[in-house]
């Protein structure tokens, strides 16, 4: 296999550069593999985060030539050979140092996020839930919080400003999973409307093409949010029924 | 004074690791109304949890009403080669469904019966379909919903820190020290108590389905505070991980693919796990394909199929078939699941195995073969902990999940890891909350330790003229693999110690470059010391047991010994060497080992 050179970011919070290294690639490598092999060999001190190595665990995000994605499912023969392969950090989330980033942003924002809260089993003191009822959760359950959705939203990317009243789209998937769950019983309009901030997304599905599981973001979570703060909150009908009803949910 | 110059935080509770036992621990700790740190060597959610696949072990009997927890203990103790604590293998099979149950509650969404239930699947070494699943990422829901769930029980998450050494007042464990992967800092964990949640060690090996992060941190820091460890011959080679291409090698392939139908073949197309139905398990095994095949559907009339022979014996006939020429190219053998299932079927069971083949290996799972061989999975062995309490030979210590030693026995059955987690997470969690609310005395922690821990830390920076870590790494991941591998003998073991003292000598002279900050050259260099430390007490136990069982195969000695069955080699810290012993089995009582003669 051909050597290959690499433009890998290195430096930190204060700034950097990319650096240059030449590496040899074996056959069915991915862009981590060489990662680890330039840390091995070249330099021990490059500072990359990765776990699982198999796309389960989401912890390896990068910008490679410029495109979100994780280091340990992209490889390299997707590359023309003998052209140079740039790995930055996910540019979304302040440097720590090299390739990666502060991510805390998403751990305060799942913390607020309003938590299941279920209702009472049935008489016989199980629970039952068909399968055609939670397949669309289970399809926001395969989220493995690589958090690249979240680095490619432009209502953040380049908007600090935004971050304070917007979880993202990592969390609008996690808020219609909860949403949809047929045990739940918790009412987060007016939280996927003010604290979230789903009116933000101009549903350009920037998240939908980068994520590694596929999940349809835009099409299945954002937009059926988008269309119940709708009807919740603009449509005077549902306004004024509400006023009379007694609501199927509690706020949270 | 160490509270002044270090960061300092102090918990009754503090949890180390934070995958599926850890969580569920630090969860169970803090409902008693303890306050608890919960420390994790990576980002939340991202232990080593999240790999696992097929699904929990549980006695739900959703699926074959005719399961219950005591066939479950049955099922786990043959698995075990008998050589488990039958005491923690009646408590998991009991308290399993509940805890599956839980989760649920929690918000977990498992795959449905057509009525409305959890579904189960068929697995190895169970004798009904039992484990409660999502698809094959069912340890992503488990991680997921703990995780979830935890973050609002009041509980104090420390990311990206690694624990380097416990810390004793007398014989007494009072806490941690570790650093920040972040900032390279040094920081103190004062604690009543502390809970081991720390995983395996299979980064010993070459070929791992196991992370960076399994370089047996909890066992060490075990062993070194003075607790013994139990079964550290017993390592398990899950039977089927990826081999091609060679950067993938290792990886994880879920023995649900067997569960849901798929069938190992040779490069001759032949079906060979019916050549290697061991005695043990000749009863219960089917000896045709035609009987096979219909168990899928029909339990009552036929047998098991032998691809869901246990995990041990499934690795060692792979093994066979390679050696005796009959392997596919890239020296595994092949596992066949697109001539016997519908390709909407597969993708909807196996949806990560036909994404891991699609994009890693160029192979569509729905219409070629894969090809698999064993890579090393999970460790029997660990901390001898009281089943009831967890609690370890050390006080104030506890251990769960793979850390801890004795629930498998010899052999691991698939499954039973998750509902391990969940069962004896919540038990460490409850007893060492209660063990702190009873701490007599005040919470001293000893400056001194503080001091010679951190100075440890820092002496790679220190030195000139060393070695790179990742090279020492590397080596002792070839000595592993090599000479510690599903096949021992006496000689390979003694020169794999041999070699180990000598990658000892050459990693306390390791050097790294560059500053604390975020330096993986530096971690690694500071992982090398339970890493080895790990690797000797397994070769150290190999040695010891002159037999071949479950997860411990000796060609010198290749048959299984009852007088070795009734006993455990435990290892323990010396006069700072590492002293081996044989010492007996707890005896199961009578009303439970009736279990065992009701069926041949």
């Amino acid at each position: 296999m051909p050597t290959v050179t690499m433009h890998v970011f290195r430096g930190d919070a204060r700034g950097g550069d990319f650096k240059e290294y030449r590496v040899e690639a074996d056959p069915g490598m991915v862009v981590l593999d060489l990662i680890h092999r330039i840390q091995a060999t070249q330099a021990t001190d490059l500072a990359v985060r990765w776990n699982c190595k198999a796309g389960k665990c989401g912890s390896c995000s990068a910008e490679i030539d410029g495109k979100p994605r994780l280091m340990c499912m992209t490889r390299m023969d997707l590359f023309n050979e003998g052209e140079p392969i740039s790995v930055a950090p996910i540019r979304g989330f302040p440097a720590i140092r090299d390739l990666v980033t502060d991510v805390s942003y998403n751990y305060v924002k799942a913390k607020q996020v309003p938590p299941l809260r279920i209702k009472p089993p049935e008489p016989d003191g199980t629970y039952r839930m068909m399968q055609e009822d939670i397949d669309r959760i289970q399809e926001f359950h395969k989220c493995i919080e690589c958090f690249l959705c979240q680095d490619v939203c432009h209502v953040i990317r380049d908007h600090e400003e935004n971050k304070r009243a917007f979880a993202g789209p990592r969390f609008f998937i996690k808020l219609a999973s909860l949403d949809m769950h047929p045990l739940d019983t918790v009412d987060r309009s007016a939280f996927v409307k003010d604290a979230a901030g789903v009116g933000l997304c101009n549903i350009t599905k920037c998240c939908t093409e980068v994520c590694p599981e596929h999940i349809h973001i835009t099409d299945n979570a954002i937009i059926p949010l988008k269309e119940r703060m709708a009807d919740e909150f603009f449509d005077p009908v549902v306004w004024l029924l509400r006023k009379f009803r007694s609501k199927k949910k509690q706020p949270a | 004074m160490a509270n002044q110059d270090y960061e300092v935080h102090e918990h009754d509770v503090i949890v180390i690791g934070a995958g599926g036992a850890g969580l569920r621990a630090a969860i169970e700790a803090a409902a008693q109304g303890v306050s608890v740190g919960l420390v994790c060597k990576s980002l939340l959610g991202k232990a080593h949890t999240v790999m696992a696949e097929g699904g929990i072990a549980a006695a739900l009997g959703n699926v074959w009403p005719e399961d219950n927890w005591q066939v479950h203990f049955r099922d786990t103790m043959r698995g075990g080669k008998m050589l488990n604590n039958w005491r923690m293998a009646q408590l998991h099979a009991q308290e399993a469904p509940e805890r599956v149950l839980e989760l649920e509650r929690w918000g977990a969404l498992f795959d449905r019966t057509k009525d409305g239930r959890i579904l189960q699947r068929d697995f190895g070494g169970h004798r009904y379909a039992r484990l409660a699943h999502v698809g094959d990422r069912t340890g992503l829901e488990m991680i997921r919903t703990l995780q979830y769930h935890g973050i609002h029980q009041g509980l104090d998450v420390y990311m990206e820190c690694t624990i380097t050494r416990l810390l004793k007042d007398g014989d007494r464990v009072v806490g941690a020290v570790g650093y920040w992967r972040e900032s390279g800092r040094v920081v103190v964990f004062k604690a009543k108590a502390v809970i081991l949640a720390t995983g395996g060690i299979g980064k010993a090996w070459k070929i791992t389905s196991n992370s960076w992060e399994y370089t047996g941190d909890g066992h060490s820091l075990a062993l070194w505070a003075g607790a013994d460890l139990i079964d550290m011959e017993f390592v398990q080679f899950h039977p089927t991980g990826m081999v091609w291409p060679p950067s993938v090698r290792g990886i994880l392939v879920t023995e649900g693919v067997r569960g849901d139908g798929g069938t190992l073949k040779n490069s001759e197309g032949k079906r060979f796990m019916f050549d290697y139905i061991p005695e043990f398990f000749k009863g219960e095994t089917a000896d045709n394909e035609a009987e096979a095949d219909r168990w899928y559907e029909d339990k009552k009339n036929n047998r098991r199929t032998p691809d869901l022979l246990p995990r041990d014996e499934v690795a060692r006939a792979i093994n066979s078939e390679v050696k005796a020429g009959r392997g596919s190219p890239h020296g595994g053998v092949f596992l066949d699941i697109n001539t016997r299932r519908p390709a909407d079927y597969i993708k909807k069971r196996l949806p990560s195995m036909y994404h891991q083949f699609k994009e890693l290996a160029g192979v569509d799972i729905t219409k070629e073969p894969m090809e698999v061989g064993p890579t090393c999975h999970y460790v029997m062995g660990g901390v001898r902990v009281d089943a009831d309490t967890a609690q370890s030979t050390v006080k104030g210590l506890f251990a769960a999940g793979e850390v801890a030693g004795g629930m498998h026995g010899s052999n691991r059955l698939g499954g039973n890891s998750l509902s391990d987690l969940l069962v004896f997470g919540r038990r460490a969690g409850l007893y060492a909350a209660l063990y702190a609310k009873d701490f007599g005395g005040t919470l001293v922690v000893d400056s001194a330790q503080v001091e010679q821990a951190a100075r440890q830390m820092l002496a790679p920076f220190e030195r000139t003229g060393g070695e790179n870590p990742y090279a020492i790494q590397s080596d002792l991941q070839d000595t592993m693999q090599a000479l510690v591998g599903i096949i021992r003998n006496e000689a390979d073991l003694k020169e794999a110690l041999k070699r180990l003292d000598v990658l000892k000598a050459r990693a306390v002279k390791v050097r790294v470059d560059g500053h604390r900050q975020y330096n993986p050259g530096w971690h690694t260099a500071l992982d090398l010391d339970s890493l080895l430390t790990v690797a000797e007490c397994s070769a150290l136990a190999a040695l010891e047991r002159k037999e071949s069982r479950g997860g411990h195969t000796r060609e010198d000695h290749p048959y299984t010994d009852d007088t070795w069955g009734k006993v455990n080699v435990v290892v323990r810290l010396k006069d700072g060497r590492i002293q081996v012993s044989r010492e007996p089995l707890p005896e199961m009582p009578p009303d439970l080992k009736a279990l065992f003669q009701e069926r041949k």
